[in-house]
């Protein structure tokens, strides 16, 4: 951020990179004192710690694809918290392990949807005229199509793996992205900083990495935590209709589907792995919100 | 503003041709063989090569595409490997269905988010409006498959109030209609409470109030219009989600619309199928959004003298 500031006059005498450090340290004062950001942090951190410690937690082998049919679909006990599925699995192993499915594919998809959609919005942006034309209006054909509709179709031709589930979620998702990092850099490329590099002979590919996308990353930090959330989702429904990840692995849209056929006797099946989808998007959707109100003051009512 | 609907009218084409193209290609890239599909693995493969000539499966793919579109243009989308009827006839047949759907799960997302975005709003960090706002919080969170599952469990197989599935009677679609409008509420509540809290900090706001005006009217003539922008702009994009949630909510409970005809064509590797669901998606989201975007001219008369 430390170019916006140096561009006015009044603060160009300040020393850019204690500033910059003062900016974050002043964004995160600000996101520690939203209790509905902290609680979406403390969250996700349990998550992640789920994610990362998967294999200590729960035995892969014996617990997660493990087969057990004398103990099928049973209740919560003490032994297996939430209970099993219909092949004797423990529910709660499988859960924490579809956490690192769930994590990974949002976190791999926004990045697709970053890059691909960032790139193309800053080239718009900055070149303008035919680059800007042809690309917005492709963007507009993506748009055109609902995203689930465009991740089932690029699924459907593909065929159901969790690569191509990550790379159908990541490029339904491009348009918004392109749009955003468009906008971005229209209203940042004229400034007088930019113009002061291109003077010196930067190099336009540096200006766009260096300059303007930096200047940028407060609505991408936003969407982008916002869409980690929406690619869960997405996943969990890709899964359910029967495109998704496939068994044994344990993703949290097949287990709920798997259970469907049980609802009568076994809810626990259909109950559990949808309270961790609603947790951990919930709890991204409180970040989120609160990245947006800690980036951009304003906007906060 | 006839002249600004027929120019965007004609705008939706090359977006149609956009999103044919894009899904044709997606679909011609798929490893799958539809003769073999269609024929089964056993068949000879004198025959299937037949079938792929029979098909135009050998011609390249902008060909087939060119030959794709002009059927379209007269409404042929080609032939369902799986039934062999005209695919076409086959969405027409559910569209209905799925569009009474969604037009209900619509309604019953307007008719409550707006009145509580306004409650939500006028009495800011009130008890309602904190129940309603952690209830749009975990409305956006819920994915609307699960809901759907959760009340079939609990009003359906538990209380026996209403059937699980199908399409007969209202009271089949009080389950379906509540699974896929509450989304759309949550997000909708959202952004007319913070819509409204924008809007009645506003000077105008304060002078009808010095006036003496009632805070019924104040809320009603002078606030809520100039509230609705964002909000009809979420009321356009969140179709485009309530069409995608209808593939699933169709699914959920056996609905007989294009969701599900979607679904089982995927199923079936039914390209041809697949390929119409897909289109006939999009042009009805796109006509939406037009619509979106007419109706922001009947709400705020700046834009209306705009398209003049």
């Amino acid at each position: 951020m430390k170019h916006t500031h140096v561009s006015q006059a009044d603060s160009a005498s300040l020393q850019p990179a204690k500033k910059k450090r003062s900016m974050a340290a002043e964004v995160w004062m600000r996101l520690c004192r939203n209790k509905m950001a902290m609680i979406g942090l403390a969250i996700l951190l349990v998550l992640v710690f789920c994610a990362i410690f998967a294999n200590q937690l729960a035995d892969y082998e014996t617990l997660v694809i493990k087969q057990d049919m004398s103990i099928r679909l049973q209740g919560p006990s003490a032994e297996h918290w939430l209970g099993t599925d219909e092949y004797g699995r423990d529910i709660l192993a499988r859960l924490i392990h579809g956490s690192r499915i769930s994590l990974v594919v949002g976190l791999v998809s926004v990045s697709i949807s970053l890059v691909v959609g960032g790139l193309c919005g800053a080239l718009a942006g900055y070149y303008g005229g035919i680059i800007d034309n042809v690309i917005m209006r492709v963007m507009d054909v993506l748009l055109a199509v609902p995203s689930i509709l465009l991740s089932i179709t690029i699924v459907a031709a593909f065929g159901t793996n969790l690569f191509n589930v990550m790379v159908a979620i990541g490029m339904s998702s491009v348009p918004g992205y392109a749009r955003i990092v468009r906008a971005a850099v229209l209203s940042i490329k004229d400034q007088e900083f930019v113009e002061s590099s291109r003077s010196i002979g930067t190099g336009t590919l540096r200006i766009i990495l260096q300059e303007i996308i930096p200047n940028c990353l407060a609505p991408i930090i936003v969407q982008a935590t916002l869409g980690v959330a929406s690619a869960i989702l997405s996943t969990a429904s890709l899964s359910f209709i029967g495109l998704g990840v496939q068994q044994p692995v344990p993703e949290w849209g097949a287990m709920l589907s798997g259970g469907r056929t049980f609802m009568r006797d076994a809810i626990h099946l259909t109950v559990f792995p949808g309270l961790a989808i609603v947790i951990t998007v919930l709890a991204l959707n409180l970040l989120g919100d609160g990245l947006r109100d800690a980036l951009d003051p304003r906007l906060k009512q | 503003m006839y002249k600004y609907v027929l120019k965007r009218l004609l705008m939706l084409i090359p977006v149609i041709i956009g999103v044919s193209f894009l899904v044709f290609f997606i679909m011609s890239l798929s490893p799958g063989d539809p003769a073999r599909t269609i024929l089964g693995e056993t068949a000879p493969i004198e025959a299937v090569e037949a079938l792929r000539e029979e098909l135009g499966l050998n011609d390249p793919v902008l060909k087939r595409y060119v030959d794709y579109m002009g059927g379209l243009l007269h409404g042929d989308m080609g032939t369902s490997y799986k039934s062999n009827r005209p695919v076409f006839d086959e969405i027409m047949g559910r569209f209905p269905a799925t569009l009474k759907l969604s037009l209900w799960g619509m309604l019953f997302a307007v008719a409550l988010s707006i009145p509580i975005g306004i409650i939500s709003a006028t009495k800011q960090y009130s008890l309602v409006d904190g129940v309603s706002m952690v209830g749009a919080l975990l409305g956006v969170a819920t994915p609307n498959f699960w809901l759907g599952l959760i009340l079939i469990i609990v009003f359906s197989l538990n209380l026996k109030w209403f059937p699980s599935g199908g399409m007969d009677g209202w009271k089949t679609y009080i389950m379906p209609v509540i699974t896929l409008g509450t989304g759309c509420m949550a997000s909708i509540t959202r952004t007319t409470r913070s819509s409204m809290l924008e809007v009645i900090r506003q000077d105008y706001i304060r002078t009808a109030r010095a006036k003496g005006v009632k805070q019924r009217v104040v809320i009603t003539r002078h606030a809520l219009r100039n509230a609705l922008i964002p909000v009809i702009t979420v009321i356009g994009l969140q179709f485009g989600y309530l069409l995608g949630g209808a593939v699933l909510t169709e699914t959920v409970f056996s609905w007989p619309g294009v969701g599900t005809y979607l679904v089982n064509s995927i199923k079936a590797k039914d390209t041809p199928s697949v390929m119409g669901c897909v289109i006939v998606f999009s042009i009805a989201f796109s006509i939406v959004n037009l619509l979106v975007d007419l109706l922001y001219a009947f709400v705020d008369p700046r834009i209306k003298s705009k398209y003049k």
